[in-house]
């Protein structure tokens, strides 16, 4: 092979490339790639000043405070115990593990304004939960508590989900070595298996957070939605709608996109790492 | 595969296991947050769908607002989903079958309806369709109404729900590589028939459980259908919108009946998930039952 020549694509005797590639862009351009860049158009109608005026506001900086922060200690919450949750499906047998490990895709498939309303009336004073958490003093719903529990809620599965194979893939006779030459099963633990899961529970993490941000109908029933204090960042995009301030939505949304934009290049970079990592410990 | 059973000598648990204590506490800790975060929402709505006995629970489907909901969730999945199921499964074979260039950025933005918020998307609709945006004129000459109307609503559910199928059957189509198919076509099949006969029945599974899931978020969509519906009672309120109406009226009762068939449809989708886990059962959880 001499002669080496810049290909769109590797030939292959399999018909519809054409057809089938020729569909998904253009059906990816109609439904997901117009409407986006209809945003990015507005937003240069706006001006750069008035867009920096309207994204830079106390209400709109405290409502990113919000749902990032919120967000993030969900994520947080979720690696920890998700890796827990985890670790016990794949490692340990006990009765009604089938029903857990089936219940945990629950707020993949339960719709947000169930979960919302459902996780509202739980936590509200006269709630199962609500009412002996209040009489010790702490208030969940219509609080910043209450944003983090939903967020929490909503990313449970993803840190789950992306551990679970990873773990069940680990080779054993890695923490055999590791005991036979005298490591504890805490050493074991972090030294060993920790490593081999970690850029998976990360990518999880990511997941959960980047849902998190962007999430509104679980939080917004739990929220109380007071500016300033409990109202989230797509909420604000809401108000702003419906008072007919569509520069100022679309500014918000300007900045969110572009978070999620962020998000998903550090997404994918962190399962390429993952499954790098996968490779060279399952090898 | 070489057995873990050769006991240790001198420790009771074996050098790969935690002690006894260390796995009650981890699997009880496990327990507790999946109930507290999972099952107690999930009994509570319908414990209070119910609270008011069975007749209080059917008198919400008299409802005709509700109904109409109903209808309208129907419809807005009944489109939405078979869309996006021919859009999964052209994505899938050309993704799938071909090397080319630029496909991981093509898999990239696949994923990203995945990771805008709801509320933006909804956004971006109105942008575009609304009275003041870039065809907002055109359409209000024509007398064409899609913000705020049905075809608003169907469009912003195709967003949401537009990864699902082609999520589930990418990796599995590039799994199965394409021996399969090449056989098939140098026996002298026609590209439709090896793609009926040959590339179909293998990922069958992953294209049912693709669909559920496509079709449980289609009928749940809160954030983006809020945003485009414009809440015409009885005429542009999904189901989980009239959720929010009740609730918001404090009619906890139908708030929580309708959501209890959302509830339901959500249960059906896990079952069905499982279903599918157990018929392809890995070769590796028969080992990890006779270890156990």
């Amino acid at each position: 092979m001499t002669r080496v020549s810049w290909q769109f694509r590797k030939r292959s005797i399999i018909p519809g490339f054409g057809l089938t590639l020729g569909f998904t862009i253009f059906y990816l351009s109609l439904i997901v790639l117009l409407p986006l860049s209809a945003t990015f158009v507005q937003t240069s109608k706006i001006g750069w000043q008035h867009f920096w005026h309207v994204v830079t506001t106390p209400r709109a900086l405290a409502s990113y405070e919000l749902s990032f922060g919120a967000s993030l200690i969900g994520a947080f919450l979720n690696f920890v115990l998700g890796t827990m949750v985890a670790w016990v499906l794949v490692r340990y047998q006990f009765t009604g593990k089938r029903l857990i490990d089936s219940i945990v895709d629950l707020p993949f498939a339960l719709p947000t304004a169930v979960a919302g309303i459902a996780l509202t009336t739980l936590y509200a004073t006269t709630g199962w939960f609500g009412h002996p958490l209040s009489s010790i003093g702490v208030h969940v719903a219509f609080t910043r508590l209450g944003v983090i529990v939903a967020l929490t809620f909503i990313g449970l599965p993803f840190v789950v989900r992306t551990v679970q194979p990873v773990l069940e893939d680990l080779d054993k006779e890695l923490e055999e070595a590791a005991a036979s030459l005298g490591a504890s099963r805490w050493q074991t633990f972090a030294r060993v298996i920790y490593p081999a899961i970690f850029p998976a529970a990360l990518t999880g993490f990511a997941l959960a957070f980047s849902r998190g941000v962007g999430e509104y109908g679980s939080v917004i029933f739990i929220a109380g939605n007071m500016p300033m204090r409990t109202e989230i960042a797509p909420l604000l995009i809401v108000t702003k709608l419906e008072e007919y301030d569509y520069g100022g939505a679309t500014a918000i949304a300007v900045v969110m996109l572009l978070l999620s934009f962020v998000m998903l290049l550090a997404i994918n970079a962190l399962q390429r790492w993952s499954g790098r990592r996968e490779a060279l410990a399952g090898g | 595969m070489v057995s873990a059973t050769a006991a240790p000598a001198r420790s009771f648990a074996p050098a790969t296991a935690e002690s006894p204590a260390v796995r009650l506490v981890l699997v009880g800790l496990s327990v507790l947050f999946l109930s507290v975060f999972l099952l107690a929402p999930l009994a509570l709505i319908f414990v209070t769908a119910f609270g008011h006995g069975i007749a209080a629970y059917f008198q919400t489907f008299t409802n005709p607002d509700t109904l109409s909901a109903i209808r309208l969730t129907l419809l807005a999945a009944a489109i939405a989903v078979p869309c996006n199921l021919v859009f999964g499964v052209a994505a899938a074979w050309a993704i799938g079958k071909f090397e080319f260039f630029g496909k991981s950025f093509l898999i990239s933005l696949i994923d990203l309806p995945f990771s805008v918020s709801p509320v933006v998307a909804g956004l971006t609709y109105v942008l575009l369709f609304g009275a003041q945006g870039f065809f907002g004129p055109w359409l209000t000459a024509h007398d064409v109404h899609i913000i705020f109307a049905v075809p608003g609503i169907v469009l912003v559910t195709i967003f949401v729900t537009f990864p699902f199928v082609a999520r589930e059957l990418l990796p599995l189509v590039a799994a199965q590589g394409n021996e399969e198919e090449e056989a098939a076509l140098t026996l002298g099949a026609g590209g439709w028939q090896t793609f009926f006969r040959v590339t179909l029945p293998n990922v069958k599974w992953a294209l049912l459980y693709g669909v559920i899931l496509c079709n449980a978020r289609a009928m749940g969509e809160f954030g983006a259908v809020s945003v485009v519906s414009g809440h015409i009672r009885g005429l542009t309120d999904t189901m989980p919108l009239q959720i929010e109406v009740l609730y918001n009226d404090y009619q906890f009762v139908p708030a929580f009946a309708l959501a209890s068939l959302l509830a339901l449809l959500a249960l059906a989708t896990l079952v069905v998930k499982s279903a599918i886990e157990w018929r392809s059962a890995k070769p590796s959880e028969a080992l990890e039952g006779e270890a156990a």
